[in-house]
């Protein structure tokens, strides 16, 4: 049997379907909560790119900016959650459709 | 023929996984999914040599953010399903066709791209041996200026979290 020896390509294309895993769920889901979840999911695809483009290229500079992105990350989370829970006093709600304060 | 049977499971693992987060009824079973996603890439960062980065990202995600995420789950006790009203101008259906033409589209340059250029570029072994010494002198020598950026970005969303967070007075 033979079989495809596996590539950093391979994880390109398994990156890019866990962004649009993220992606959907941005688009579909309501529940705020789960929003910020699947904008986790599409940086951590993002990070296994640059981790499979430092495998490619096999230098590490690829993986510093995966370490970056997992700062900027866990800032967001923070601050994200805050505005959510300020909103959350203000509204009593947690689904998106429902914020339009702004009447967007 | 070993580290395919290990990709291909690290693969339905981690798609499985992000599936369950994006489709789960509750919040708090998303948070878990999430958590068991988070491991899932953290093993594919050890198959991909960067051990480091695992390690951070067992720390600060597994381990940091989704605690968070589950501290404000527990926060919110919803009265109603948050996904009660629904918006009649919002397109889910076409959301989802333009987000996997996307993906087709992505998938077919990396296919063009990898039956054109060599698996991998021969380099250099690099001058010292270990992954985190590499990462670490990469760090500190040409990225310093962005790592101490990071950590002032690090200590405003810290005092922006408990501005935003707090009562009101």
């Amino acid at each position: 049997m033979h079989v495809i020896p596996i590539t950093p390509y391979h994880y390109l294309v398994l990156a890019a379907a866990l962004f649009t895993i993220g992606v959907i769920g941005v688009m579909v889901r309501r529940n705020i909560i789960i929003l910020f979840m699947s904008i986790e999911l599409m940086l951590n695809a993002v990070n296994l790119n640059l981790v499979a483009f430092s495998r490619l290229y096999g230098h590490v500079v690829g993986q510093v900016f995966a370490l970056f992105i997992v700062a900027v990350a866990a800032a967001e989370a923070a601050v994200g959650l805050g505005i959510l829970l300020a909103f959350y006093r203000n509204k009593e709600t947690l689904n998106v459709d429902e914020v339009n304060l702004l009447r967007g | 023929m070993l580290e395919a049977v290990a990709f291909y499971g690290l693969a339905a693992l981690i798609l499985g996984f992000g599936l369950m987060v994006v489709t789960a009824r509750s919040a708090v079973h998303s948070v878990v999914f999430l958590v068991l996603n988070f491991l899932a890439v953290a093993v594919a960062y050890v198959v991909l040599a960067a051990e480091f980065l695992a390690v951070i990202q067992v720390l600060v995600y597994a381990g940091g953010i989704v605690v968070l995420y589950l501290f404000v789950v527990m926060l919110v006790n919803q009265k109603r399903a948050p996904e009660a009203h629904h918006d009649p101008h919002r397109k889910s259906g076409l959301g989802v066709m333009l987000a996997a033409a996307v993906l087709a589209e992505v998938t077919a340059i990396v296919v063009y791209t990898a039956s054109s250029s060599p698996a991998s570029v021969p380099t250099p072994p690099p001058a010292i041996a270990g992954n985190t010494e590499q990462v670490g002198l990469l760090l500190y020598t040409d990225y310093l200026i962005p790592f101490e950026v990071a950590s002032m970005l690090l200590l405003a969303a810290m005092v922006g979290a408990i501005l935003f967070a707090r009562k009101a007075q």
